[in-house]
C-alpha cells in the first residue's frame, strides 16, 4: 500500500533537491505556456481534443473492431489482452516462436504498467530501454518518475556515474554532450544485435489501422528498421477514428509535454516488412471497468503529455516515484485507484485541488474533481482513515448544529486558545510542526456583530 | 436588496477584522445587510476530506440559514466555489438553486453585482496579490495562467483602484501555497514548502503585504512566516479595500 504522504515527506528531507526539482519541471510547464500562447485558437483545439475523446469511448467497441479489420487487412497480426498477465504471455509466445532473445524497446507506459520487462527477464529474454531516459532507469533499476521524462529526478552527475559503472564511460563531472555520444554508441550496437522491436502507441487510428508512435530520437524507428519483427502494445483508450484527428492530437501532444510544435519523429506503422512480422496486442487490463465507471470515464481521454505533472506543485515537491505507481501525479491519482484501490487509496488525497491540472490538461479532463470524487468512494467503500473519519464526523456534527458549534467556539477560544475544528487532537501537531497557529482574538465575528449591530 | 452575509467559520472564529471589514465595505454601498447569527459552515472541510455525505446536514443548514437573501456574499473564493459546485449532492429544490445561483465572492459581487470599483480606499505599501485557487480557477475571478486567453483579474482591477498601493509582479503568479483544508496537515512536508516557495515569491519581490480572496491561504501562509519571522505581513484583500486615508 502507497502512503503518498509519507514518500513526500522523505523526499522533502532534501530541500536543495526538492528545489531543483520544482525548477525543472516548471520550466517545461512554462515551455508548454509559451508554445500554446503561440498557437492560434489553442483552447478550441482542446474543446475539440475532448470532444472526440468523449465521442470515441462512446463507440469504444465500434471502433476498436474497425481499427482490427483495418490491421489485418494491412498484413498485422492482431492479439485481445484481458490482463497483464495474457500480454506478457502473448508477447512471449510471439518471441519463442521466433526464437527471438535480445528486444529493443521504445517506450511504454504500457509494457511498465504489465512489468513486461521484469517477465521477459525472468524467461531470459534480454530487454533493452532505448528511450535515453528510460534506458538511464533501467541501468539503475528504478521505475521511470514521468510518463514523458523518465529519468527528470537524475541530476546529470548521477548518469555521469551510471555511465561510468555501466558503460565503462570515464567520469566527465556531468559532460552531457559525452555522455549522449556513450549513450548513443551503446544503443546502437543493440539495435544492431537485436532481435525484435517492442513499442508502445501514441495513437491507434481506426479507419486505416495504424498506430502512431511520437519519439523525439527516432529510437522507435531505429527498432523497427533493424528487426523483422514489431511487437505493438497499445491500451484500448489509444483509439481515435480518423487520420485527421491526428492533426489535432499531434498538435496538443507535443507542445502539451515539453512545449515543442512536433515531436522529432511521428512514426507511422501500418504493415509488416518484406518477410517480417507486425504484431498489435489491445490490452484492456482494467480499462474497461474505469470506462463503466461514469464519473471517472474521462480519465481514459489522457494522451499521456505529462502536462498535468509538469503544473502540479505537489507532484514538483514530492517526485514521481511517491506515487508508487506506473502514472505518477494528478492523472496517475485518478488512474491507479481505478486499478487497486486498496493500494492507492492515499493517492487522491496527494492534492491540494488547485484545479492546475485541468486547465492544463489538453483534452480537458477535469483531473481535480475526478480526485474529490475518488475520496469520496474511498471513504465510503474503506475504513482505512479512520482518525481522520472521527475528526470529521465531530466536526460534521457540531458544524451542522449552531448551538453547539458556538459552545464548542468558546470552550476553544477559552482552554485552548485557539484552533480549528478540524486541527484538533492529532491534526494540530501536524499544523504546528513548521506553523504557528492563528492568534486567538478577543472576540469573535458574532460577538461583535451583536454588540455592534443587534 | 437585502443582502445576507456569510462569515466563514474560521473568519468567525480567527479573524474578525475580515469579517467587520466585509460588512463596512457592503454597508458602504448603501446596502443592507444581515448576518444570519444560527449559522455554521458550507461543509467543505468534510467533503474534502472525502466525508461529503457527513456533510449533509450542514449544507441543508446552509440553505435554511441563507435562502431568503436577494444575494448571499462571503469574504472567502473557496467557500462560495464549495457551495456553487458541491452542493449538487442534495435534493435541487428552489431554496437551494436559489442560494447556489445568488452567492458571490465579495470582490465580484463588488465589481460584477454592483458595478464598482472605486471605495476611496487609502493602503500606502507594496502589495503580493496572492490569487487563491478556487476564486480564481473556480469562480473565474481573473484568468488562469494555464488557460490561454485574454488576461483579467476582478482581485486586481479592484486593487488597483486603491491609492498608495504598489502590486508587484511575481514569478509564479498563480500557483498554489499549499493550504487545501485537510492536505494542510496529511500531506505536511508538501504543503508547508508550498507555502514557504509562495512566500519567497512574494518576498523576493520586496512586497510588504500579501493579500488575497480567501483567508484561508493567509492562515497558513501566516502561520509559516510568523514561525520564521519573517518580514512580511497578511491582510484580507476587503481589509485593503476598506482602508481610508486618515
Amino acid at each position: 500500500m502507497i502512503n503518498h504522504a509519507e514518500a513526500a515527506e522523505k523526499f522533502n528531507r532534501d530541500e536543495e533537491h526538492v528545489n531543483w526539482h520544482d525548477k525543472s519541471l516548471w520550466l517545461v510547464r512554462q515551455k508548454r505556456d509559451a508554445a500554446a500562447a503561440h498557437f492560434k485558437g489553442w483552447e478550441e483545439l482542446r474543446n475539440l481534443a475532448s470532444e472526440i475523446k468523449t465521442h470515441t469511448l462512446s463507440k469504444l467497441d465500434q471502433y476498436l473492431i474497425e481499427f482490427e479489420e483495418q490491421a489485418i487487412k494491412n498484413g498485422a497480426k492482431v492479439h485481445w489482452a484481458e490482463n497483464a498477465d495474457e500480454h506478457n504471455k502473448i508477447v512471449f509466445e510471439i518471441l519463442s516462436k521466433h526464437g527471438a532473445e535480445k528486444i529493443v524497446k521504445s517506450k511504454s507506459m504500457l509494457t511498465e504498467e504489465c512489468g513486461l520487462n521484469h517477465y521477459l527477464e525472468g524467461k531470459g529474454i534480454e530487454v533493452v530501454d532505448t528511450d535515453l531516459g528510460e534506458r538511464i532507469v533501467q541501468l539503475a533499476k528504478e521505475p521511470p518518475s514521468h510518463i514523458v521524462m523518465p529519468a527528470i529526478h537524475k541530476k546529470r552527475k548521477e548518469i555521469d556515474e551510471l555511465f561510468h559503472q555501466h558503460l565503462k564511460t570515464e567520469l566527465s563531472g556531468g559532460d552531457e554532450v559525452y555522455l549522449a555520444r556513450a549513450a548513443r554508441e551503446h544503443l546502437r550496437q543493440k539495435f544492431l544485435n537485436a532481435d525484435a522491436a517492442l513499442t508502445g502507441a501514441n495513437f491507434a487510428v481506426a479507419e486505416s489501422g495504424t498506430i502512431v508512435v511520437c519519439t523525439n530520437e527516432g529510437n522507435a524507428d531505429m527498432g523497427v528498421h533493424s528487426t523483422k519483427l514489431h511487437i505493438a502494445s497499445m491500451g484500448i483508450e489509444k483509439i481515435i477514428p480518423r487520420k485527421e484527428h491526428l492533426a489535432i492530437f499531434l498538435r496538443l501532444l507535443a507542445r502539451s509535454a515539453t512545449g515543442q510544435s512536433i515531436t522529432s519523429y511521428t512514426s507511422h506503422y501500418r504493415s509488416p516488412k518484406p518477410g517480417g512480422e507486425f504484431h498489435i496486442i489491445i490490452v484492456d487490463n482494467g480499462r474497461t471497468t474505469q470506462l463503466g465507471r461514469t464519473e471517472f470515464r474521462n480519465s481514459l481521454k489522457c494522451i499521456r503529455c505529462g502536462a498535468c505533472m509538469n503544473t502540479c506543485p505537489v507532484y514538483r515537491r514530492s517526485g514521481g516515484h511517491s506515487y508508487g505507481s506506473t502514472i505518477p501525479g494528478p492523472i496517475g491519482s485518478i488512474l491507479s485507484p481505478g486499478i487497486n484501490l486498496n493500494d492507492y487509496n492515499s493517492l487522491p488525497f496527494a492534492s491540494s485541488l488547485c484545479g492546475s491540472c485541468s486547465d492544463v490538461c489538453p483534452v480537458k479532463i477535469d483531473i481535480h474533481t475526478e480526485l474529490y470524487k475518488w475520496r469520496q468512494v474511498i471513504t465510503k467503500d474503506l475504513n482505512k482513515n479512520k482518525f481522520k473519519k472521527i475528526i470529521m464526523l465531530d466536526s460534521g456534527f457540531i458544524f451542522s448544529h449552531p448551538l453547539l458549534f458556538k459552545l464548542s467556539g468558546r470552550v476553544v477560544n477559552s482552554s485552548l486558545k485557539i484552533m480549528p475544528e478540524f486541527l484538533k487532537n492529532n491534526m494540530i501537531k501536524a499544523w504546528t510542526r513548521k506553523r504557528e497557529l492563528p492568534r486567538a482574538p478577543e472576540y469573535s465575528f458574532q460577538q461583535w456583530y451583536k454588540k455592534n449591530r443587534e | 436588496m437585502l443582502v445576507g452575509l456569510f462569515i466563514p467559520c474560521y473568519v468567525n472564529q480567527f479573524y474578525p477584522q475580515v469579517g467587520i471589514a466585509t460588512l463596512q465595505l457592503l454597508e458602504k454601498q448603501g446596502l443592507k445587510v444581515e448576518y444570519p447569527v444560527n449559522q455554521t459552515c458550507c461543509g467543505q472541510p468534510m467533503a474534502n476530506s472525502g466525508f461529503e455525505k457527513d456533510a449533509i446536514k450542514t449544507y441543508k443548514l446552509f440553505v435554511k440559514n441563507f435562502n431568503r437573501y436577494d444575494y448571499i456574499v462571503a469574504p472567502s473564493g473557496s467557500c462560495v466555489y464549495h457551495v456553487k459546485k458541491h452542493f449538487d449532492i442534495i435534493e435541487q429544490t428552489e431554496e437551494v438553486k436559489k442560494v447556489r445561483s445568488s452567492i458571490f465572492e465579495i470582490s465580484e459581487f463588488l465589481l460584477k453585482v454592483l458595478d464598482k470599483d472605486e471605495f476611496n480606499s487609502y493602503f500606502p505599501y507594496k502589495v503580493g496579490l496572492h490569487q487563491s485557487c478556487h476564486g480564481l480557477r473556480g469562480l473565474n475571478l481573473g484568468k488562469p495562467s494555464e488557460i490561454i486567453d485574454e488576461s483579467f483579474s476582478i482581485t486586481k482591477k479592484l486593487l488597483s483602484n486603491v491609492k498608495g498601493i504598489e502590486l508587484v509582479q511575481l514569478d509564479r503568479e498563480d500557483e498554489c501555497c499549499g493550504f487545501g483544508g485537510t492536505f494542510a496537515v496529511t500531506e505536511e512536508a508538501v504543503s508547508v514548502k508550498m507555502g514557504i516557495d509562495r512566500i519567497n515569491d512574494h518576498l523576493n519581490h520586496k512586497a510588504e503585504v500579501i493579500t488575497a480572496t480567501d483567508m484561508s491561504c493567509l492562515m497558513h501562509l501566516d502561520g509559516i512566516i510568523r514561525r520564521r519571522n519573517l518580514q512580511i505581513k497578511i491582510k484580507h484583500i476587503t481589509e485593503i479595500l476598506n482602508s481610508m486615508e486618515k
